[in-house]
């Protein structure tokens, strides 16, 4: 195979439909930032699944005027069941300490909470986290100094849910535009093919093969989709380096939310780039086979 | 070399066959004219044997090859073996005689020496040797008509088809494209012609097959245009 013949078809086609080529290239930038954005939720989730779940199941928030027996009673009572795996005592003051650093990003709000507004509670694991009924029953609300059970890991699902959400919804966006930029690839593709008609005639009746043929429309293809997928993976690396790293600083310092560090987006950049050149390879080898006779 | 058996082609457009139960063989070296009106099923005839449609009853058997059972994938291999000319020439007209001419060898993956050794040859044979760098809008008819043949040839094919080749030239023209037709058939190519010119079907007396409504009218050695005209 001529390498110089079929790259500078390459060249040609891309130059002669560079409004087509230019629209290719973005659709497919975006269904491949918006898939890279997906997968790095996805993986942002199950970092932050286990930063949660591991910590706390159960909390024990407990009245304002409890009294030193009843506390005491708690601790006992918790010290015996054999439900409780572990368990932890947070002070009035403890609570605030953590709350300030929680929102150190929003002074105003840590400015406005009196430090004796949050109620002081006991952590709890459990041994088996399903098993959350038995303590809240155990401890009903509002009796002996217990204010509130609050099973944390029911608020952790409402969490992930709406987390899992945003990331279907990310992808679901991503295909829809994945399926805008096969189209659009097809019809570049159509489009170059009928410009090269004359060539390509004239390649059928001296008997070039049909590889020879198609090459330079599918590599064509393929090219933009890389480019597509590079435009991608920087506009992931520019969202990590000025919304991410900057505006999402303290809670990540925090704890609350997990870093995007550069080696998921290592990962997942290859991934883009096969899925771009893949499908925009095939989409214009399929375009080839029923639309084009070459 | 070439032959036709029981030959039928219906297009789904159409309820009247283009060619009907035709049979003829074709043997190496000849030079045969294609003659009838339009319609007749000239063009049919040489799309067949270009594996550019199939019969639809029937066989065609090119250079021992059967082409009905032929699959896609060796179609180009037997169109290497073919060299076509066209009534409108079809030069690429971004590259110039000498590039149209390779870019038939470039694209079958000749060796550059070869091409660089070849093309000269052919643009001399068919008398263009002077304009080797001019584009094809800077030609007369004649001489893109030259080009066209240049390329068909450059591969030494078999077989040459051509269609019409002097239908967009005036008749003194023609006679010299009819020369160079004759100079590549001595040399063993086949050379099939369809054409509606009968000054050079009188005067060259080949043989003529005519075809009448997609059947053969008249299969002549020596032949002449017609009665009448």
């Amino acid at each position: 195979m001529r390498v110089n013949f079929v790259l500078s078809e390459v060249a040609t086609g891309l130059r002669r439909n560079l409004t087509m080529t230019v629209a290719m290239i973005l659709t497919t930038a975006i269904s491949l930032g918006l898939m890279g954005t997906g997968l790095l939720i996805a993986g942002m989730i199950s970092d932050m699944k286990e930063i949660y779940y591991d910590k706390v199941q159960v909390s024990i928030f407990l009245a304002d005027d409890v009294t030193d027996e009843q506390r005491a009673a708690i601790e006992q009572q918790l010290a015996d069941s054999s439900e409780v795996a572990s368990y932890l005592y947070e002070s009035k003051d403890e609570a605030y300490e953590r709350f300030q650093q929680q929102f150190s990003q929003q002074p105003e709000l840590v400015q406005n909470t009196p430090p004796d507004a949050l109620p002081e509670s006991f952590r709890v694991e459990l041994v088996n986290p399903e098993r959350y009924e038995v303590i809240a029953a155990e401890f009903p609300n509002g009796q002996n100094g217990v204010d509130q059970v609050r099973d944390e890991g029911d608020f952790l699902d409402r969490l992930f849910s709406l987390l899992n959400g945003a990331r279907n919804a990310t992808i679901a966006v991503a295909v829809v535009q994945a399926l805008a930029a096969l189209l659009l690839i097809s019809n570049t593709i159509q489009l170059a093919a009928f410009n090269r008609r004359n060539e390509t005639n004239i390649m059928r009746l001296v008997g070039a093969s049909r590889w020879y043929t198609q090459l330079p429309f599918i590599l064509e293809a393929a090219l933009a989709g890389l480019i597509g997928a590079l435009l991608a993976v920087g506009g992931l690396v520019l969202t990590k380096v000025l919304f991410v790293d900057k505006t999402l600083a303290g809670p990540i310092k925090a704890g609350i939310i997990p870093p995007v560090d550069w080696g998921a987006i290592a990962f997942i950049s290859p991934i883009i780039a096969g899925a771009g050149v893949g499908l925009a390879a095939i989409a214009a080898y399929v375009t080839l086979r029923l639309y084009v006779r070459l | 070399m070439i032959e036709l058996q029981h030959v039928t082609k219906l297009y789904p457009a159409s309820s009247r066959p283009a060619l009907d139960d035709v049979s003829t063989e074709i043997d190496k070296g000849e030079f045969v004219f294609l003659i009838g009106s339009s319609g007749s099923g000239k063009s049919t005839f040489l799309r067949l044997l270009l594996k550019e449609d199939d019969p639809t009853t029937g066989t065609v058997t090119v250079n021992g090859k059967t082409l009905n059972t032929m699959s896609k994938w060796q179609v180009p291999k037997l169109r290497r073996t073919m060299g076509c000319v066209f009534q409108d020439f079809r030069l690429l007209r971004n590259r110039t005689v000498a590039q149209n001419v390779a870019f038939a060898l470039e694209v079958i993956n000749k060796p550059q020496r070869t091409i660089k050794r070849v093309v000269p040859e052919v643009l001399e044979m068919v008398g263009l040797e002077g304009k080797a760098n001019r584009l094809p809008g800077e030609l007369s008819g004649g001489e893109q008509q030259r080009v066209a043949i240049a390329r068909a040839f450059v591969n030494r094919p078999l077989v040459l088809l051509a269609d019409e080749p002097t239908g967009n030239l005036d008749p003194e023209t023609s006679e010299g494209i009819m020369l160079l037709l004759e100079r590549i058939n001595r040399t063993g190519t086949t050379v099939i012609m369809a054409t509606h010119d009968y000054h050079i079907v009188d005067s060259m007396r080949r043989r003529v097959i005519e075809l009448n409504g997609g059947v053969i009218a008249r299969d002549q050695s020596r032949g002449v245009y017609g009665v009448g005209r």
